[in-house]
C-alpha cells in the first residue's frame, strides 16, 4: 500500500507541468565509440562478457541488417536516420553490476525518485512492516543501456521466479535464454529488430515457473539519458505452464534538440494455460511543439500463445515520442488460446503515430479483441493498422476489433487501416470503427458545470479511453488519466 | 440586493440581432419564468449569460452578485454561482455521472478556496440528492446522459443543480420532451431548491410548467426585448389568449 500511495503521489506531484520528466541527470557514463560497425557490436558483447553463441548470434543479425532496407509503408513521415550519427552504448559509470541499492550512484536513485519510481525496497518495506502484507510492485530500472537496479528479488526468488537484467539472466540462467531468445522475434524478423538483434544492450528478463502467480507486479523503467544514444532494449518474458504474471513498463527521456532513436524488442511466451499480462505507459520525449527533437519510437512486440489456452493481453498507452511505429501482436498457435490488445495512442502538435497489433490464428477455438482509441490533435497524424490472420487449421477463430479515433481541432488526421484474411469458413472477424470530434457543446456543458477548459477536454478523453485504461493495472491507471490529460495540454483554445 | 441586474442588453449572433435590450432584475429568493414564442431570444438569453462563445454583447450590463458577468469566463460564472439547466443536456460517453459532478464540484470549490471533497465525502452527498430525485444508484453510475431518456436528462440535470447548489438558476425549457410524471418529478427537485438566498429564471413557452413550479414574476420576450411584466397570473392569460395579443408574431 505504502508503495502505491507513494507512487501516486510522487506522480501527482510530476504530473503538474508539460513534459515534466525533460531533465537530464549529470552522471559520469562510458560510452563507445559513434557509430555502428562489427566492432561496436563486439564491443557490447565484451562489455557484457557475454558467451560466444550470443556473440555470434548478434554478428549473424548485424550482417543481415546491413542487407536490409529501411520499412517505408508506415504514414510516417521524417528525415532518413543517419545510424553512424548515434552512440549504441552509454553506461554510468558506477555500476557495473550492482549487486545491491547500496552500490547504486545517488544520483541515478535521485533520478528515479524524481520520476516517481519507488526503488528503494527498504522505504517500501518499512512502510509494509507490520501489515505483512507483499509490497505490490518490483521494479528494474535501465537507464541508458544497462540495468541499475531490481527490487524485490530475494522476495521473488523464494517462488522461484527469475526477474533480473538480461545481461545478468545471460549469466545465471544461459539454458532459459538461449532457449527463448529470438524464438517469437527472429533475428531477421524486420529493419529495426535485426538492429536490435546486433546491437542490443539490456532490458529485462522474467521467467513464472510452473504453476506460479507472481505475486506482485513487475515493472521495468526505462530512461534515456544520455545524448545522442541510442536505446535498444531487450525484454523477454516466460510463463511456464499454469503461471500468471503482470508486467509493466514506463518510460522517459530528457528533452532534446536531436531525435534518439529508440528500437526495443519484446518476446512474451505463454505455455499451457498461462497468462502474461504486458502493460505499457511510454510517454517518451514527444519533440517541442514545432516537432524539433523527440523520440524516435520503433519498436517490436510480440507473444507467443505456445500452450493450449494460454493468454496474453496487451495494453498500451502511447502518449509520447515524435514517431511511434509499433505493432504489439499475438501468435494464438496453442488451441483455445487469446489475445487482447487494448490500446490509447495519442498524438499532439507534430507527433506521428503508426501501432496497432497483428493477430495470428493458428489453434482451434482461438480468440482475439482488438480496443484501440486513438486521439489526435494540433498537427499530429494517428494510424491504427491492424492484421487479423485467420490460418486453415483455426476453426472457430473468433475476433473482434474497434477502433475509434477522436479529433481535437481541424489539423490533424485520424487513419485506420485494418487488414483482415480468413482463410478457415468457421472463422468470425467482426469490424467496427467510428471517428469522432470533442463538440463544442461537450466543452461548454462541461465548462458550465464549473470545469477550466483543458479540464474538460482531459475528462472527455478519459471518457473515451475508458475502456483501454481500466485495464492497466489500478496502481497506474492513475497515472495513465494524468498523462492522458497533460499529453493534450494547449490542445484547444 | 439584486442578485443579478440585467440593462438594455442587446446581443447578436452571425450579425443578426437577437436582444435588443433587455432588461431583467432578479432578487435572491425570487423566482422569474420567462415566456415567449420560438425565436424571441429566450435560448439565446440564457446563453448570453452562461457565457457561450459565438454571441458578440453590443450593449448593456449584467452584474451578477456584484460582479461585471460579461467580463467572466464561463467556468468563472459556474464558480460564482450561476447554472444553466440545458434544453438538451449533452452525452459525456465514458465519464460516469458521479465522477463528472466530482470533478465539477471540486472545480467549483478550489476557485471559492474551499477544501475538496474526498470520494466518500462526495458519494454520501451524491447519493442524498439522487434520492430526492427517485434516482437509483445505477443512473448515478452510468456514463453522463448517455442512453438516458428525455426525462431521465432532465432529472439528471435536476441532480446536477441540487449538488452544485447555485445561487442562480436559468431553466431553459426543461419542460420540452417530458411526460406529466417526469416534469413532477423535476419540478419537485426544483421546487426543493428555493430559498431565501436563491433566485431562479425559468424559460418556457408552455404555461404547463408554471403549474408546478409557481413563479413570483412572469415575464413576456418578445422580439428580443421584455414586452410586459406581471404576477403569476398573467402566465395564464397568455395561455388563453396567445402571445397574438401582445403585438407577437411567432417568428419562423
Amino acid at each position: 500500500m505504502a508503495a502505491t500511495e507513494q507512487t501516486i503521489e510522487q506522480v501527482k506531484n510530476l504530473a503538474e507541468g508539460k513534459y515534466k520528466y525533460g531533465f537530464f541527470t549529470d552522471i559520469e557514463s562510458e560510452t563507445a565509440p559513434k557509430g555502428l560497425s562489427e566492432d561496436i557490436v563486439r564491443f557490447i558483447s565484451a562489455k557484457k562478457g557475454e558467451p560466444e553463441w550470443l556473440l555470434e548470434w548478434r554478428l549473424k543479425a548485424y550482417r543481415h541488417w546491413l542487407t536490409m532496407d529501411e520499412p517505408d509503408w508506415a504514414k510516417l513521415h521524417y528525415p532518413p536516420i543517419d545510424y553512424q550519427d548515434s552512440y549504441y552504448y552509454s553506461a554510468p559509470k558506477t555500476t557495473a553490476g550492482p549487486k545491491s541499492l547500496d552500490e547504486v550512484d545517488p544520483e541515478l536513485l535521485k533520478t528515479y525518485e524524481k520520476l516517481g519510481i519507488p526503488l528503494k525496497e527498504q522505504a517500501i518495506l518499512a512502510g509494509v512492516e507490520g501489515a505483512g502484507d507483499s509490497p505490490s510492485i518490483a521494479v528494474d530500472a535501465v537507464f541508458d543501456s544497462v540495468s541499475v537496479a531490481t527490487t524485490f528479488k530475494k522476495k521473488l526468488e523464494e517462488k522461484g521466479i527469475v526477474f533480473c537484467s538480461i545481461s545478468e539472466a545471460v549469466k545465471t540462467h544461459p539454458d532459459l535464454v538461449r532457449q527463448y531468445l529470438g524464438t517469437v522475434v527472429p533475428y531477421s524478423d524486420n529493419y529495426f529488430a535485426t538492429l536490435n538483434c546486433a546491437v542490443f544492450t539490456d532490458g529485462s528478463f522474467v521467467y513464472i515457473p510452473k504453476g506460479v502467480r507472481c505475486p506482485m507486479e513487475l515493472s521495468t523503467y526505462f530512461r534515456i539519458n544520455a545524448k545522442n544514444t541510442g536505446q535498444f532494449e531487450r525484454t523477454l518474458i516466460i510463463a511456464d505452464e499454469g503461471s500468471y504474471v503482470s508486467y509493466l513498463e514506463g518510460c522517459t527521456a530528457p528533452q532534446r534538440d536531436e531525435n534518439q532513436l529508440h528500437a526495443a524488442v519484446v518476446e512474451l511466451v505463454a505455455l499451457d494455460d498461462a497468462t502474461i499480462k504486458y502493460s505499457t505507459v511510454q510517454n517518451w520525449y514527444p519533440g517541442d511543439e514545432n516537432g524539433k527533437g523527440g523520440i524516435y519510437n520503433f519498436v517490436t512486440k510480440r507473444a507467443a500463445c505456445r500452450g493450449r489456452n494460454s493468454k496474453v493481453s496487451w495494453t498500451q498507452v502511447e502518449t509520447g515520442s515524435a514517431i511511434t511505429w509499433k505493432y504489439p501482436s499475438c501468435i494464438l498457435q496453442g488451441d483455445n488460446s487469446v489475445g487482447e490488445f487494448y490500446s490509447v495512442a495519442i498524438t499532439n502538435n507534430m507527433q506521428q503515430a503508426d501501432t496497432g497489433t497483428k493477430m495470428i490464428h493458428i489453434g482451434k477455438n482461438t480468440r482475439s479483441t482488438i480496443i484501440s482509441k486513438g486521439i489526435s490533435a494540433g498537427r499530429a497524424q494517428n494510424t491504427y493498422r491492424g492484421l487479423v490472420r485467420i490460418l486453415p487449421k483455426a476453426q472457430n477463430a473468433r475476433n473482434f476489433t474497434q477502433c475509434d479515433s477522436l479529433l481535437i481541432g481541424d489539423k490533424c488526421g485520424a487513419h485506420t487501416v485494418p487488414y483482415i484474411e480468413s482463410r478457415n469458413r468457421t472463422a468470425r472477424v467482426e469490424h467496427e470503427a467510428t471517428t469522432a470530434k470533442i463538440s463544442e457543446d461537450q466543452l461548454f456543458y462541461c465548462r458550465q458545470r464549473g470545469l477550466k477548459e483543458e479540464d474538460a477536454v482531459g475528462l472527455i478523453v478519459n471518457g473515451f479511453c475508458k475502456e483501454v485504461l481500466k485495464e492497466l493495472p489500478m496502481e497506474f491507471a492513475v497515472e495513465a488519466q494524468k498523462l492522458v490529460a497533460i499529453s493534450l495540454e494547449g490542445s484547444v483554445g | 440586493m439584486s442578485l443579478i441586474e440585467i440593462k438594455n442588453l442587446h446581443a447578436t449572433v452571425d450579425g443578426k440581432a437577437i436582444l435588443k435590450g433587455v432588461d431583467l432584475t432578479i432578487n435572491a429568493g425570487e423566482v422569474h419564468a420567462i415566456m415567449g414564442p420560438n425565436g424571441a431570444g429566450k435560448s439565446t438569453l440564457s446563453y448570453v449569460l452562461a457565457g457561450r462563445e459565438g454571441y458578440e454583447i453590443t450593449e448593456g450590463s449584467v452584474t451578477f452578485d456584484g460582479q461585471d458577468l460579461l467580463s467572466m469566463e464561463i467556468e468563472e460564472r459556474a464558480a460564482a454561482g450561476l447554472f444553466l439547466a440545458f434544453q438538451y443536456p449533452v452525452e459525456i460517453p465514458g465519464v460516469s455521472n458521479t465522477t463528472f459532478l466530482k470533478e465539477a464540484l471540486n472545480a467549483i470549490r478550489k476557485t471559492r478556496g474551499e477544501t475538496p471533497l474526498d470520494a466518500m465525502q462526495f458519494l454520501k452527498l451524491i447519493r442524498a440528492k439522487a434520492k430526492d430525485l427517485s434516482m437509483n444508484d445505477e443512473m448515478i453510475k452510468r456514463a453522463v446522459n448517455v442512453g438516458f431518456s428525455g426525462g431521465e436528462k432532465k432529472r439528471n440535470e435536476a441532480l446536477q443543480m441540487a449538488v452544485l447548489q447555485p445561487k442562480l438558476a436559468i431553466l431553459d425549457e426543461t419542460d420540452s420532451g417530458l411526460d406529466i410524471d417526469a416534469l413532477k418529478i423535476v419540478a419537485e427537485g426544483v421546487n426543493r431548491l428555493r430559498g431565501p438566498e436563491r433566485g431562479m429564471l425559468v424559460i418556457t413557452h408552455y404555461q404547463r410548467l408554471l403549474d408546478y413550479i409557481v413563479p413570483d414574476v412572469v415575464h413576456v420576450l418578445a422580439n428580443g426585448r421584455i414586452v410586459k411584466s406581471g404576477g403569476k397570473e398573467l402566465a395564464l392569460e397568455l395561455e388563453a389568449k396567445g402571445y397574438a395579443e401582445f403585438g407577437v408574431t411567432e417568428a419562423a
